[in-house]
């Protein structure tokens, strides 16, 4: 076993090197800064490009441009990058145009603070959007989770054609800590499935021709093939349309597309406990602090079992009751004040649920998680 | 090809609009210039001009209000053989200013036809930044208290290397555009012209008045000469052409045992059951206060260990706290932060203050090594104090040197693998003077 030394940030761009990303735009934004660095260091030797925006729209705006021309496309920002990112997200969502959006959280609202950490924009990427489409958002929790879900959100991204958001947080992006980057054994790359014109079949391209519940095959803008895109409610010609009927289709298809895949898309770890009768669910950079709070109470002859979601976004229903039907009380413990404890208490009506939220810019000890299990 | 428009889609601009002379004019300087409609796209902003994209059978990308000149440099940037054509109103110049400036001093290779109307007709003849200030428009008396911004003048001193302004009814206007599509580099034409659906409803506009003001504007036509340089994606392929060394990972493999506490001469212990080493190095900015940090982890790393490192420091890097937060580990380290430090290393007031809250609960089992003359809160920690400069060791220098004294009596680390992580990570000149200062208070 060889260790290496790293960054979350930097473990990121890792993970979108082994995915295939050849495309970087991004603004300068502390805690994400060392992701763009990073990948200014990474991809000119690789053939690849980066480039610094003008701002965090325009950082955009070279993303949906260069993914529409077919690359595999990564930007990072914090906080309140993200909220000048909102108008281009919901283009790329409503849209399908696939990327990879690294959300490097510090504690909000608004300019905050740019070197404390909190899971601040949960609920802001699920929402963050006009017009309310589900989107995917996976949660790291250490280093080695930056390199790994990067490279899955890329697979995400390309299958579902939507952008892919790494809920990541100032805590993880700039601690350095020691890892093994060959201990996991990496997904399959998905590319995007291109448009193949039928055989015998006259077939014209429809940008936005899909089964109800899928992505429509891609062709880029630059190929044989005429591309049309719009940020306008379209029909699957990729025109703007007012027919009831073609705007119904699509936007049950966007939604459709995210939540049809919920079981493909949900990652988690858990630590089961025999005689355990809590489940504790965290996610994040919390989730260590938890590991080792159970960890203690194991000792102490209390064991608590944990689950760990790595997908926040399409919420795991299926998991998270599966998971929680054999324990009589749920606690949860979030980075904020309380983000994603409303999903939980309504997908899990008959359990007994305690919550403990914090958010001023220090981790969440192992000793205050063992008070709430034991208090709480 | 006799003609790039789409038959399906015919213009439906108001009659009399400029904007559908435009349309004619691009067409004619696409079948013109002989474009291949594969490698031709039309990237339009929002309003009126947004519809361009509609009108012709070449690739297409409608996008948001302002936003255009962005997804056309992500276009081009990724696929440079793309002839990138982008119509805006004088809507989206105001709303997407930093976008126009940004594409004038990058001077990326795409066309900009800026469709200035003087207002923003979709929504209502609102004034725009183009609006004259004597204009009857739809924001009452608003543009009487502001002036319009000249487009061409602002790019020029923003770097354009083609700027042309003329009247959208210019009979020449699609030889002018076969010019700025044939510039290699950011070039822009901005077109004067008539919203007929609002704006001349309310003001004496005429194909004449706007030639006159075209004669009373500042002239541009064509190449701008002082600003003539490479295009930007040539020099970007350039640069990063040069850059041709991939950061590979670089891995330790465990190469020591530690056994720690071995040291039986040592007048201070540590936990010898503590299985988490927890080591807080507090100082100031030019200190080298991180890469201290980061010697002790690597340092770990080649014995196996876990590490982690946080680090807290000013935003004004060269001024306030520099502070280190280390966890060496056998096990797999979760919550990163410190809970119950070992070792603490204090080297200045600033260091100190930031975290002055953890001496009062220090253990009798921490070592706290710092400078004589560094004053510190009341603890209950083995205090070591070290003379700094009596061993002429230079302030910068502190924090390595105290790394030879854990190390040099196994507290955390030791001499081997501190030798090691100075080596791996320090070119030899520096890895020279490193070992020098580090065996100073190594053996004392």
């Amino acid at each position: 076993m060889a260790l290496s030394f790293m960054e979350g940030n930097e473990a990121v761009a890792r993970g979108a090197i082994a995915a295939g990303c050849s495309f970087f735009a991004g603004y300068p934004i502390t805690p994400a800064t060392t992701i763009f660095a990073s990948m200014l260091t990474m991809l000119p030797p690789k053939g690849g490009i980066c480039i610094q925006g003008e701002d965090e729209i325009a950082s955009m705006g070279y993303c949906i441009g260069a993914s529409m021309a077919g690359k595999k496309v990564l930007t990072a920002t914090s906080g309140p990058g993200i909220s000048l990112y909102s108008e281009q997200i919901s283009f790329a969502i409503g849209s399908e145009i696939p990327m990879v959006i690294v959300d490097v959280q510090r504690l909000g609202p608004s300019t905050g603070s740019a070197t404390r950490g909190a899971d601040s924009d949960i609920q802001f990427l699920r929402w963050g959007n006009s017009g309310g489409v589900p989107v995917v958002v996976l949660a790291p929790k250490d280093a080695l989770d930056c390199y790994l879900l990067t490279v899955h959100a890329f697979n995400f991204a390309e299958m579902l054609r939507c952008p892919v958001f790494i809920a990541s947080n100032k805590e993880i992006g700039m601690t350095r800590e020691s890892v093994d980057l060959d201990s996991v054994a990496l997904p399959t790359i998905i590319d995007r499935k291109e448009f193949k014109e039928k055989s015998g079949n006259s077939s014209i391209y429809l940008p936005f021709e899909a089964s109800p519940d899928k992505a429509p095959d891609f062709l880029p803008i630059g190929g044989k093939t005429l591309v049309r895109q719009t940020s306008s409610t379209h029909g699957p010609d990729g025109y703007i349309t007012i027919d009831p009927a073609l705007i119904s289709e699509n936007q049950e298809r966007l939604r459709n597309k995210i939540f049809s895949a919920e079981e493909q898309l949900t990652l988690y770890e858990e630590n089961h406990r025999d005689g355990a009768d809590t489940l504790l669910i965290s996610y994040g950079v919390t989730s260590r602090a938890a590991e080792d709070a159970c960890a203690v109470m194991e000792k102490k002859g209390k064991p608590v079992s944990t689950l760990t979601l790595k997908t926040l976004w399409p919420l795991p229903k299926k998991l998270i009751r599966e998971k929680a039907a054999p324990y009589r009380r749920i606690v949860v413990v979030e980075m904020n004040l309380g983000q994603y404890i409303d999903n939980i208490e309504r997908i899990l009506p008959d359990k007994k649920i305690s919550f403990y939220g914090q958010m001023d810019g220090v981790l969440i000890t192992p000793s205050k998680i063992m008070e709430v299990i034991e208090n709480g | 090809m006799d003609s790039f428009l789409n038959t399906k889609r015919p213009p439906v601009f108001c009659p009399g609009c400029t904007h559908e002379r435009i349309t004619k004019a691009v067409d004619t300087a696409l079948v013109k210039l002989n474009l291949l409609a594969e490698k031709t796209v039309i990237v339009s902003d929002i309003g009126c001009s947004g519809l361009f994209d509609t009108f012709f059978d070449v690739h297409a990308l409608h996008g948001l209000h302002g936003r255009a000149l962005t997804y056309a440099a992500g276009l081009k940037l990724a696929d440079p053989e793309l002839n990138v054509i982008v119509t805006m109103g004088d809507g989206g110049l105001g709303i997407g200013g930093a976008h126009v400036l940004a594409a004038c001093r990058k001077n990326l290779d795409l066309t900009l036809i800026i469709l200035n109307n003087f207002n923003f007709g979709m929504t209502g003849g609102q004034y725009s930044a183009t609006t004259p200030s004597d204009a009857i428009v739809g924001s009452e008396f608003l543009n009487q208290a502001e002036i319009p911004i000249d487009i061409c003048s602002i790019a020029q001193s923003a770097g354009a290397t083609w700027i042309t302004r003329c009247s959208g009814h210019n009979p020449d206007l699609a030889d002018i555009l076969c010019e700025a599509i044939q510039h290699k580099g950011f070039s822009i034409v901005e077109t004067l012209g008539m919203c007929t659906g609002r704006y001349t409803k309310r003001n004496a506009l005429t194909p004449k008045a706007i030639d006159e003001m075209v004669e009373k504007l500042p002239s541009y036509r064509g190449v701008v000469e002082r600003n003539q340089r490479p295009e930007y994606g040539d020099q970007y392929r350039r640069l990063a052409g040069e850059k041709k060394r991939f950061p590979e990972l670089f891995k330790v493999e465990k190469m020591f045992d530690f056994k720690r506490d071995n040291d039986s001469n040592s007048s201070v212990s540590i936990d010898s059951e503590a299985k988490r080493q927890e080591i807080v190095i507090l100082g100031s900015a030019g200190m080298r206060i991180v890469t201290a940090g980061d010697m002790v982890c690597y340092a770990a790393i080649s014995a196996g260990l876990n590490a982690s490192m946080k680090n807290d420091y000013n935003i004004t890097v060269l001024r306030g706290q520099s502070v280190s937060e280390l966890i060496l580990s056998k096990e797999k380290i979760g919550y990163a932060g410190i809970e119950s430090p070992t070792i603490v290393i204090a080297l200045s007031d600033e260091g100190v203050q930031r975290r002055k809250k953890i001496f009062g609960k220090l253990k009798p089992s921490t070592l706290l090594l710092k400078d004589k003359n560094i004053p510190i809160p009341e603890t209950s920690a083995t205090v070591v104090e070290i003379d700094f400069k009596e061993y002429q060791i230079k302030k910068q220098d502190w924090a390595l040197a105290s790394l030879g004294f854990i190390a040099g009596r196994e507290k955390g680390i030791t001499m081997e693998m501190l030798e090691f992580a100075l080596k791996s990570r320090f070119k030899p000149a520096l890895y020279e003077s490193a070992i020098e200062t580090v065996k100073k208070l190594a053996s004392i």
